[in-house]
């Protein structure tokens, strides 16, 4: 007997349209060697449609790599990778249709003028000339570059540049929109304004992942994000998650003098979770910041400043990649 | 929104490569009037230099010149060969590293659903309509100095500099595509070109060179192209040779397609 979907519920489906899928990424076991060096080490990772997904890591950590399988168009070295429940293998024009890719490197056209950028990329996913001449403009309009319409690309500062490469990256209306590093470089005004229109195309159902080095856009953007080291997955979750479970609720700075911190961090120690010691403060870990700090002047010690704050996410991406620069 | 097909079958094939006819058209609207200059100028330079001013000391026979009655006639295909390789080096070095490296263009491409044999492919075309706009312009300077015998000489003239543009702009693409830095064009103008330009019979018959170097010049691209142009021209067509020129000038086009598509999949893919 037929199986008969349930009226109410059934979403109309023409025949041949493959269902909707809600997985956007779906990766298990992924890995990218270069020669003998392996730039990501085995990662598993699911993107949810609507979602806004982050990569967070230090320089080197395999973020870039692990965009660029999932745009489809750096080979996976092992492990499985679906892209809107397609493998990028056998499946990559059609992803990289429905994908669209703002690289850590601006790669527009110097030779080509700004809006020209935009109208020769549309063609290539097979929009009329008069189709991408108007998403030209509204994107022109979008990344406020309407007045450098004619500008040749060099002539732009980096951060236009920047959001040029954003615009180009949604000519095609993707589902997915792959972000490297989308603001590194912008003024300000230029990354809160980015973030706004990223809100917005979110709320319009796109899919975002994006790389990042700061927390604050990490903490704004991000419904969920994974902090990856060395090639690995060091944690995963919100950020509020990720502040629960990595870091305590508040953090009490302290400062003393040059060159006391190492000394006195022994005279706290028991105050608080954990006590790090920088070479101008003490940082402990606590639930109550203020009560810690209560104690510490209890036990009669005075720093010269204190500052006692919620513990961020950049308080869990040290704890979890270390302060110290590996390259 | 919702692509979830794509052209399919050999015409889908084209018609997604046909999406980067804007990006040259685009490319060529900011080139073109430097090089509508040189490809008139340069042929018509060339001609008058060498084929009437140096060519007027020139009295050899005929039978000694390849069967060209003077050196006009013998001169001037052999040239219209040379600028075929000259276009085709100068379109297929420094430009294909550039958009390989400095503009990232190439990777911007293949983010797109073009795929790495579209964007070569496309290009290839790009170098065909260049060498083919040259080239009409090329023939029609050296029509009114009566190099060409008849039309359908200078018809398939024509048609050989396409063959033989495509026979070097494959393996050079290859190669460029493959080098890390610009040094290595430096090596192929002056190891390459330039001694195929003087040596491969476009200025004098092979036969004034040494037996071992004779050799050498034959088995050169060139030679292939400039024999093929100089038999339409002079109409001194000879099949068996002409078919081994031919044959030559094909393989190496497809080899070197191959190569290229190969080696540019190789680079991007990172
Ligand atoms: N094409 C390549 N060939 C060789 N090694 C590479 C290549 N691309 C990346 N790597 C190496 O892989 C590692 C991860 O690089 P990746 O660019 O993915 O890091 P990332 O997390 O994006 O860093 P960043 O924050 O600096 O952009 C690095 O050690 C890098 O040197
Ligand atoms: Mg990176």
């Amino acid at each position: 007997m037929p199986y008969e979907y349930p009226s109410v519920t059934a979403a109309p489906q023409s025949p041949g349209v493959p269902a909707a899928t809600d997985s956007m990424v779906h990766a298990r076991g992924l890995r990218k060697t270069f020669g003998s060096f392996e730039a990501v080490r085995g990662i598993d990772v699911d993107v949810h449609r609507g979602e806004a997904f982050g990569f967070l890591g230090p320089n080197g950590a395999g973020k870039s790599s692990t965009m660029r399988m999932i745009a489809a168009v750096s080979p996976v070295t092992a492990g499985t990778l679906r892209v809107l429940g397609m493998d990028p293998q056998t499946d990559g024009p059609l992803i990289r249709a429905r994908l669209g890719v703002c690289p850590q490197e601006d790669s527009l056209d110097p030779d080509l003028r700004v809006r020209e950028n935009l109208l020769v990329y549309g063609r290539y996913f097979g929009l009329s000339r008069r189709a991408v001449r108007a998403r030209a403009d509204e994107l022109l309009e979008f990344a406020q570059l309407t007045d450098k319409a004619k500008a040749k690309v060099d002539d732009l500062s980096g951060g236009m540049k920047r959001r040029l490469t954003i615009a180009r990256a949604l000519i095609n209306d993707p589902e997915i929109l792959l972000l490297d590093e989308p603001t590194t470089g912008l003024d300000p005004q230029a990354r809160h304004s980015l973030w706004d229109k990223l809100f917005r195309l979110k709320e319009q159902g796109v899919t975002i992942v994006l790389t990042t080095h700061y927390m604050d856009e990490a903490e704004q953007l991000c419904d969920r994000l994974v902090v990856m080291d060395k090639g690995a997955i060091a944690a995963e979750g919100s950020p509020l998650e990720l502040i629960r479970e990595h870091s305590t609720r508040e953090v009490a700075e302290l400062r003393f003098g040059v060159g006391q911190h190492e000394a006195l961090a022994a005279r706290v120690a028991d105050l608080a979770d954990r006590v790090e010691v920088l070479p101008d403060r003490l940082m402990l870990y606590t639930e109550h910041g203020e009560e810690t700090l209560a104690q510490v002047h209890g036990r009669g010690l005075r720093p010269l400043a204190v500052l006692v704050r919620r513990s961020t996410l950049e308080d869990v991406f040290l704890k979890l990649t270390g302060r110290s620069l590996v390259d | 929104m919702a692509v979830t097909t794509l052209p399919s079958g050999p015409f889908g094939w084209l018609s997604i490569t046909w999406r980067l006819l804007d990006y040259w058209i685009t490319v060529y609207r900011r080139t073109w009037r430097g090089s509508v200059f040189t490809s008139f100028l340069t042929p018509l330079l060339y001609v008058v230099a060498m084929g009437v001013l140096l060519g007027g000391f020139i009295k050899t026979p005929a039978a000694d010149l390849d069967g060209a009655s003077s050196y006009l006639l013998f001169v001037a295909p052999g040239l219209l060969a040379a600028q075929t390789m000259q276009l085709v080096f100068g379109e297929t070095t420094y430009p294909v590293l550039g958009l390989i490296k400095w503009h990232k263009v190439y990777a911007s491409m293949v983010a797109t659903p073009l795929t790495v044999s579209k964007v070569v492919i496309a290009q290839l075309g790009f170098i065909a309509f260049r060498i083919m706009s040259a080239s009409v312009v090329f023939i029609l300077v050296m029509t009114p100095f009566g190099v060409f015998s008849s039309v359908g000489g200078a018809l398939g003239a024509f048609f050989v500099q396409l063959l033989l543009g495509m026979a070097f702009a494959t393996p050079i693409f290859a190669y460029s595509a493959a080098l890390q830095s610009e040094e290595g064009f430096t090596v192929i103008f002056r190891l390459l070109m330039i001694p195929m330009f003087l040596f491969s019979g476009a200025f004098f018959p092979l036969r004034n060179l040494s037996p071992v170097l004779e050799q050498i010049a034959r088995i050169t691209p060139l030679w292939q192209g400039v024999d093929l142009t100089r038999m339409l021209a002079l109409g001194t067509w000879d099949t068996p040779s002409a078919l081994v020129h031919l044959a030559y000038l094909v393989v190496l086009s497809v080899a070197g397609g191959w190569l290229a598509i190969r080696s540019l999949a190789r680079r991007l893919a990172k």
